[in-house]
């Protein structure tokens, strides 16, 4: 398939890998984190950790939009889908995520109509098929999503359409990469840097990372051979002592960004005073909500939430994970009580999840893997 | 911020409730900080291994009410046959939940089995619910080595449905009953209120007589076995997801259903007596069925991914879903475990057959891992193939 198969060969890797393995110094141990959930899903999907000398690991990182809801915003997002009248809708990720009541999944088959679509746009349709019924668009997502949001809501205020809102949930991934800086738990070697997230913003937001933290960082596309070259590029940094902010994804993330989106989504949206980042906690500055001049189009003004804050349960280190401080299998639930059938931690809900990706694709010791792999499949 | 001390504070006590089952006090030296100066991999190990004990736990069904990932083929699917089913109709019949149960009537053996049909859209490129409902049904027959011989026909119809539908639907049912060379032998209608059912579900049940004396089943593969697939995967449910037009994606694609009996016929005529297992990849696709060989017969599978045949506009669009083709449903195909000295043979027998032009082996049977399914990428790493959690293309069949 073009402009993917290029970005998926075997042999270039190999030849990527040799160059990751010389550039690493003997006895030094490498920790790179990815800070993006579709990173994560990458590298355990293709397996390319395989590519890896053992002294570099990955750490996960905590850009997996779903995987930061606290509970306490899906009992909220519940309590508006059992509202009288209401049509939820939501990006197919979130149906399974657990809120202290349930998921969407539970309250879709409690009798609330809560609706799977590809697109707030969808979401928009539906309200206009359904005049007689509020249709509310649970929005999440980091400042990838936020601009679609934002020209669905412009576009239904342009429409006079009446019976649409959003409740936002939209999440800025600058201010967790410095909470996680800020972390004193943690000693990491660079970033690779989030791909589409960095398409709307660009890459200068990033510049206080090797200016005030000394750590550089490559902004990386999702194909595993664009992931490969963002670690030799980390890598050469390092090797030759310099500390910038680089961008691997050129073909598609310009170094300003995307400025007609970054203006709706400044249009609709503003920063919230703080929110709550699902085992990260409050952090400052970090969501958006609808501005007041869109106040119409905000299912947080049109209805009372419950807003309970809802605790993880002790056991649960999503926060932990989130930050990179736990390996995925290093939670004391993981696969245990906390499963993708059943999880506790949104880390095990989203495929972009770090516990959901390392239960799905790597829940196994890779030595052996790829020992039995490799010679079953000859022939 | 003072937020975080003011608000209301709440326990999510399903969670609490989960974490305290598990927690039964054999962690006391729990792997990743108890054992301090192990090391890291043999802790990994440790966990893995705790996780597996985990998974061979009784299956049980923890939802009070049925949700969509229940009838999706992966694990809640499993747990719910597995915890309610079986466990109230146990039998050994039943027990090896294969496609068709095999018995005996005086010196017949027979092949039985029943399947339920509610794809939506009823009729898609390639094909309707009617001829899904008869291929099905012979196919669940044709993998269990039976040659299909008698189907029943159960209608669910909504008011306000059709007519013209529902004879565009039993006309295509005649069609391919007679392609297969079955009869459609007994039936039943219910006609429910609008808003009660959508259109039009059906459900065939059929059987077919077991002439070879083969006895074939999942359990029996051995490591060593190649592992045949039949053709490309993944058309059937991408051309009925496509057909919805929800997606605002056009490819020229159609639905792979068609009975595979002769193609099944041809095979078991070359190379009966090694063919260990045979299945057709319906929902939950290539992945669910190795994952079923793995889990009964105490085998790892190992696929190289580049081996298995995927269309081109198959694979675009899972790219664009999301969406990993080999748990994609086929309606056509058929996966079969065969002695690895006769998998020349059995490749060249099923791609003497139309429906078998591109059949191939897309991998092997191992020793262990016991129980996983684990692919060589085309990138050139390594992962496990797990059974799916939600399905990402429901009502497929």
């Amino acid at each position: 398939m073009r402009f993917v198969d290029e970005y998926r060969d075997a042999e270039r890797a190999r030849a990527l890998a040799a160059k990751i393995a010389s550039l690493c110094e003997p006895g030094r141990r490498y920790k790179f984190m990815e800070v993006c959930g579709g990173h994560t899903h990458t590298i355990y999907k293709h397996g390319l950790e395989d590519y890896l000398p053992e002294s570099i690991s990955l750490v996960h990182g905590p850009g997996c939009p779903v995987c930061v809801i606290p509970m306490g915003r899906v009992d909220d997002a519940i309590a508006l889908a059992e509202q009288p009248d209401v049509i939820m809708t939501s990006f197919g990720d979130m149906m399974r995520v657990p809120g202290g009541r349930g998921s969407f999944f539970d309250s879709s088959a409690a009798g609330t109509d809560i609706r799977m679509v590809y697109s707030p746009l969808d979401a928009l349709k539906i309200a206009r098929q359904n005049p007689d019924k509020h249709v509310i668009f649970m929005a999440i997502g980091m400042e990838t999503t936020a601009p679609s949001t934002a020209m669905t809501v412009l576009r239904a205020a342009a429409e006079g359409i009446e019976n649409f809102s959003i409740f936002c949930n939209h999440v800025m991934i600058v201010p967790a990469i410095k909470a996680i800086l800020d972390s004193p738990d943690l000693r990491l070697d660079g970033f690779i840097g989030p791909g589409h997230v960095s398409t709307v913003i660009g890459c200068r937001p990033y510049e206080f990372i090797p200016a005030e933290y000394g750590k550089p960082i490559v902004t990386a596309g999702f194909e595993p051979l664009d992931i490969l070259q963002s670690v030799y590029m980390l890598l050469e940094q390092l090797a030759q002592g310099r500390c910038e902010v680089e961008n691997q994804y050129g073909r598609v993330v310009p170094w300003d960004g995307n400025t007609v989106a970054l203006r709706a989504v400044s249009e609709v949206m503003e920063l919230r005073p703080y929110f709550e980042w699902r085992g990260l906690g409050f952090i400052s500055h970090s969501a958006l909500q609808v501005r007041e001049r869109y106040a119409a189009f905000d299912a947080e003004r049109h209805f009372t939430l419950p807003g309970v804050r809802v605790a993880d349960p002790k056991a649960c280190q999503c926060g932990e994970v989130l930050k990179g401080v736990l390996k995925p299998w290093e939670c004391k639930v993981f696969g245990t009580a906390c499963t993708p059938e059943m999880p506790i931690g949104t880390c095990m809900v989203s495929s972009e999840g770090a516990c959901a990706a390392y239960y799905n694709f790597g829940r196994f010791s890779r030595q052996r893997v790829r020992e039995v792999s490799i010679e079953a499949s000859r022939a | 911020m003072t937020h975080q001390d003011t608000a209301q504070q709440q326990r999510a006590d399903w969670a609490e409730a989960a974490v305290a089952e598990h927690d039964t006090g054999h962690d006391a030296g729990y792997p990743p900080h108890a054992a301090a100066g192990t090391e890291h991999s043999s802790r990994e190990q440790l966990v893995l291994e705790r996780i597996d004990r985990a998974r061979r736990a009784r299956p049980r069904v923890r939802e009070k009410l049925i949700t969509l990932a229940h009838g999706a083929g992966g694990k809640a699917s499993q747990s719910l046959i597995e915890a309610i089913f079986l466990n109230a109709f146990r039998n050994p019949l039943l027990e090896p939940l294969e496609d068709a149960a095999t018995l005996t009537a005086g010196d017949t053996r027979l092949a039985f089995t029943t399947d339920s049909y509610v794809v939506s859209p009823l009729f898609f490129p390639g094909g309707d619910i009617g001829d899904l409902a008869v291929n099905g049904t012979v196919n669940d027959l044709a993998v269990s080595g039976a040659r299909p011989a008698h189907l029943s026909a159960g209608f669910i119809l909504e008011e306000g449905f059709p007519v013209e539908d529902l004879r565009r639907i039993v006309a295509s049912m005649a069609k391919a009953a007679a392609a297969a060379g079955v009869s459609i032998v007994t039936g039943d209608t219910k006609v429910v209120q609008r808003g009660k059912a959508d259109g039009c579900f059906i459900t065939t049940a059929g059987v077919g007589l077991v002439t070879d004396g083969l006895t074939l089943g999942v359990a029996t593969a051995r490591p060593g076995d190649a592992v045949i697939v039949s053709g490309p995967v993944g058309d059937h449910g991408i051309t009925v997801m496509l057909a919805r037009g929800e997606l605002d994606i056009d490819a020229d694609l159609v639905s792979d259903t068609a009975p595979v009996h002769e193609l099944v016929r041809g095979l078991l005529d070359a190379v009966g007596p090694d063919v260990r297992a045979m299945r057709d990849a319906t929902r939950g696709g290539v992945a669910t069925i190795l994952n079923e060989v793995a889990k009964a017969a105490g085998v790892a599978v190992a696929i190289d991914e580049d081996a298995v045949p995927v269309r081109a506009e198959v694979r675009g669009a899972c790219e664009l879903l999301g969406i990993d083709p080999l748990y994609v449903a086929c309606e056509g195909r058929i996966v079969a475990i065969v002695d690895p000295g006769a998998a020349d043979a059995a490749v060249a027998a099923l791609q003497a057959h139309p429906l078998g032009a591109g059949a191939t082996v897309v991998g092997h049977v191992a020793e262990d891992p016991p129980g996983l399914v684990l692919l060589k990428t085309g990138f050139g790493g390594t992962r496990i193939i797990d059974l799916l959690v939600g399905d990402p293309l429901p009502r497929i069949c």
